[in-house]
C-alpha cells in the first residue's frame, strides 16, 4: 500500500461556547473532534461508526472542510487541505464530495433535478452549456433514475429517488473521496438496501474512495472492509471488520455490538447479555496493514 | 376533485439546461403546484375577485373623478333638509346618489368613499412598501450576519414594538409634520399628512415583517442544500441568490398581502384621530370619521363605509392566509 488518498492526523474541533449579549465572548469549548487518525486509501471504504454526539459527522464535515479544524492535519493527495482558504479550496472540491443525511434538505425545492446536478458543471465550467444536459441525463441514468426527469423538481421525488439525486450530485465532478454522512438512516430499510448496492457499484465502477459514517452497524459491516468505531470524539477502535465483529478489542465497541438486536437469539427466547459501556479503557486500534 | 389536471410543463428549465428538450415530461414546478392549490380553494378565490375589484376601483377613481362621473368635492345644499340631514329615505339615496349624500354638506357618498378608497389604497401601499422593504432588508440582515448585528437589531425591534405608538404619534405630529415641510420641502397640508402616515407606518409596521424574515433567513441557512451549494464549490453570492433567496419570495409575499389590510384600517383609526389626510380630501379614514357622528342619525351613511372597510379588510386577510396554505402548505421544507 502506497501513500494513502486521504490521511488525517491528530484531527481536533472545539466548538466554542458562546455566550449571549451584544459581545459574546468565548466561556468554554466541546471537545466535538477530539484527536481523530485514520487513513483511506483510494478506492477504499473506511467505515465510521459511534453513537449520537460522537463526533462521527463532525469529522466528516471536517475532512470536507464544512468546518474549520482546531488543529490537526487532512492530507488528501499529499497536500495539508486543514488550513485551506475557500478559495484554495475551490479546485478540491472537484475531488472531494459529500452525500448528506436527510434527503428532503438536502435538495433545493426551487431547483429542479437538472439545476441540482448540472450546478456543478456551472460553477466550474466542466462541460460547456450545450453539453450539460447530456451529462446530467448520463448521471441521472447511472443512478438509476428516468433521464427524463431532468425538469422535475424534488417534491415529485421519494425518499431514495431523492438520495440517488444527491448522489448524482456528488458525482457530477467525478471525486475522488465521498464522504457519506449517514446515507441511508432517513430512509425505508427496503430502500436502504438498494442505495448501498448503488454506492456500492459506484465504488467499484469509479473507485471512489468512501467515509461512510453511519450508527446502524449491520450496513457498516456490510460496506466497509476497515471499521473505526468513535466515542465521544476519540477513534476507540480501528480495525479490519471481521476482526472488530468477532474479537472487538474496546469495551465500547463490545456494548455497541451488543446493542444489535439479535434475530437469533429472539428465536431461541431469553435474553442475551447487553453489555453496557461505563468506564475508561486505553484505545486499542489493530489494522491489517 | 382532479389531484392533477394537466398543466403546461414550463420551458424556462429547458432553456436554463441550454438545449431542447427533446422529451417534455409532464412536471409541475412548485409555482404551478401552489397555483393549484391556490384555485381549488374557493374562499381564497373569491377574496382574490373581491380585492382584485377593489383595485380596480381604487385605479379607476381618480379618472372618473377627472372625467366628472364622480363628484367628491361638490356641494348639493338642496338635498339637505333644515336639520342638516339628507332629504329623503335611507341617507337620500337616489338614482343620482347610489349611496346617498353627506348630512352637512350634502355631498356624494358614493364618490367620496371610491375616490377616498384611492387615496386610503395609496397611503397603504406606498406604506408597506417601505415597511417591507425595510422588515426584508433588516430582516436579511439579522439573519446572515448574526452576532452582534442580529443582536443590535433585535434590540432595535424590541424597543420599537415597547414604544407607546398612539400617544407618541398623536404628540408628535405636528413637530414631525413641520419637518416634513421645512426640512423635506414636502408641501403643506393633505401631502405632508399623508407622508406622516406612510412614515409612521412604515417606522412601526417593518418590525413585524423583519422578525419573519430573520426566522425564515436562519431556517434556510442551516438547511443541507446550503452546504451541498457550499462544497460544489458555489460562492457566497451565487449560494445567497441562487438558493437562499428563491426560498423567501414565498414568506414576502404573503407577509404583503397581510399588511396591507392592516395599514388599511390603522389609517382610518390615524384619521379618526385626525392625524392623517384632512377633509375635503376623502379617504375611508375620513369619511368613516365624519359617518361616526350619525350612526343613529343617518345610519345609511353610516353603515356603507363601514361594510366597504370591513368587506375589504376581510377580503384581504383571506387572501393572505390563502396564499400562505397555497404556498407553504406544510409550513416550511
Amino acid at each position: 500500500m502506497s501513500t494513502p488518498l486521504l490521511e488525517v492526523k491528530d484531527l481536533t474541533m472545539h466548538f466554542p461556547i458562546r455566550s449571549r449579549g451584544l459581545i459574546p465572548r468565548t466561556v468554554g469549548h466541546v471537545p466535538a473532534v477530539d484527536g481523530v487518525s485514520f487513513s483511506i486509501g483510494a478506492g477504499e471504504a473506511l467505515g465510521l461508526v459511534g453513537e449520537s454526539g460522537s463526533g462521527k459527522s463532525t469529522t466528516g464535515r471536517l475532512i470536507t472542510r464544512l468546518h474549520e479544524p482546531t488543529s490537526g492535519q487532512i492530507i488528501f493527495d499529499g497536500q495539508d487541505i486543514a488550513g485551506w482558504t475557500p478559495r484554495q479550496l475551490k479546485p478540491l472540491r472537484r475531488d472531494i464530495q459529500m452525500i448528506f443525511q436527510d434527503p428532503y434538505t438536502s435538495l433545493n425545492p426551487r431547483h429542479t433535478v437538472g439545476e441540482i446536478i448540472g450546478a456543478p458543471l456551472e460553477i466550474h465550467k466542466l462541460v460547456p452549456k450545450q453539453g450539460r444536459l447530456r451529462r446530467v441525463q448520463e448521471l441521472l441514468e447511472i443512478v438509476g433514475l428516468n433521464p427524463e426527469h431532468y425538469n422535475r423538481y424534488p417534491h415529485e421525488f421519494s425518499g431514495g429517488q431523492r438520495q440517488r439525486i444527491g448522489i448524482a450530485r456528488a458525482l457530477t465532478m467525478q471525486p475522488r473521496l465521498l464522504v457519506a454522512d449517514e446515507p441511508v438512516s432517513a430512509l425505508d430499510v427496503s430502500i436502504q438496501a438498494q442505495i448501498i448496492n448503488l454506492m456500492k457499484d459506484l465504488q467499484k465502477e469509479f473507485n471512489i474512495a468512501f467515509l461512510f459514517i453511519a450508527h446502524d452497524l449491520a450496513i457498516v459491516r456490510h460496506f466497509c472492509p476497515q471499521i473505526a468505531v468513535m466515542y465521544k470524539g476519540k477513534i476507540v477502535e480501528n480495525a479490519p471488520r471481521e476482526e472488530l465483529y468477532t474479537n472487538p478489542q474496546h469495551g465500547y465497541t463490545r456494548s455497541l455490538l451488543s446493542a444489535v438486536p439479535d434475530m437469533r437469539q429472539a428465536v431461541v427466547g431469553g435474553r442475551r447479555e447487553r453489555i453496557r459501556y461505563t468506564g475508561k479503557e486505553e484505545v486499542v486500534t489493530t489494522t491489517e496493514r | 376533485m382532479k389531484l392533477n389536471p394537466p398543466l403546461p410543463s414550463t420551458g424556462a428549465t429547458a432553456s436554463t439546461m441550454g438545449t431542447e428538450p427533446r422529451n417534455v415530461v409532464l412536471s409541475r414546478s412548485p409555482r404551478q403546484l401552489a397555483w393549484a392549490r391556490f384555485t381549488r380553494d374557493k374562499k381564497t378565490v373569491v377574496a382574490a375577485v373581491i380585492v382584485g375589484i377593489y383595485v380596480l376601483l381604487a385605479i379607476a377613481a381618480p379618472i372618473l373623478v377627472a372625467l366628472g362621473v364622480l363628484n367628491p368635492y361638490d356641494n348639493n345644499q338642496d338635498l339637505i333638509a333644515n336639520d342638516s340631514l339628507p332629504i329623503g329615505a335611507f341617507g337620500g339615496i337616489s338614482w343620482d346618489h347610489p349611496f346617498g349624500v353627506e348630512p352637512g354638506l350634502g355631498r356624494d357618498t358614493l364618490s367620496r368613499i371610491w375616490f377616498g378608497l384611492t387615496f386610503s389604497f395609496a397611503i397603504a401601499i406606498i406604506g408597506s412598501f417601505f415597511a417591507m422593504l425595510l422588515g426584508v432588508v433588516f430582516g436579511i440582515i439579522a439573519g446572515l450576519t448574526g452576532g452582534w448585528v442580529d443582536y443590535l437589531i433585535g434590540r432595535l425591534i424590541d424597543l420599537t414594538l415597547a414604544f407607546p405608538q398612539t400617544l407618541m404619534l398623536l404628540a408628535l405630529s405636528s413637530t414631525v409634520l413641520g419637518i416634513l415641510t421645512t426640512v423635506f420641502f414636502i408641501p403643506e397640508g393633505d401631502l405632508a399628512r399623508a407622508a406622516y402616515v406612510i412614515l409612521v407606518l412604515a417606522v412601526f409596521g417593518w418590525v413585524g415583517v423583519a422578525r419573519v424574515i430573520r426566522g425564515q433567513v436562519l431556517s434556510i441557512r442551516e438547511r443541507e442544500y446550503i452546504d451541498a451549494a457550499k462544497l460544489i464549490g458555489a460562492s457566497p453570492m451565487r449560494r445567497w441568490f441562487r438558493e437562499v433567496l428563491p426560498n423567501l419570495w414565498a414568506p414576502i409575499l404573503v407577509q404583503g398581502t397581510l399588511i396591507l389590510p392592516a395599514y388599511i384600517s390603522t389609517e382610518a383609526a390615524l384619521a379618526y384621530l385626525n392625524v392623517s389626510v384632512q377633509q375635503p380630501t376623502p379617504t375611508l379614514g375620513n369619511v368613516l370619521q365624519d359617518a361616526v357622528r350619525y350612526p343613529v342619525a343617518d345610519f345609511t351613511y353610516f353603515i356603507i363605509p363601514v361594510l366597504v372597510l370591513v368587506i375589504l379588510v376581510v377580503a384581504f386577510n383571506l387572501l393572505g392566509d390563502g396564499l400562505r396554505d397555497a404556498l407553504d402548505p406544510k409550513g416550511s421544507r
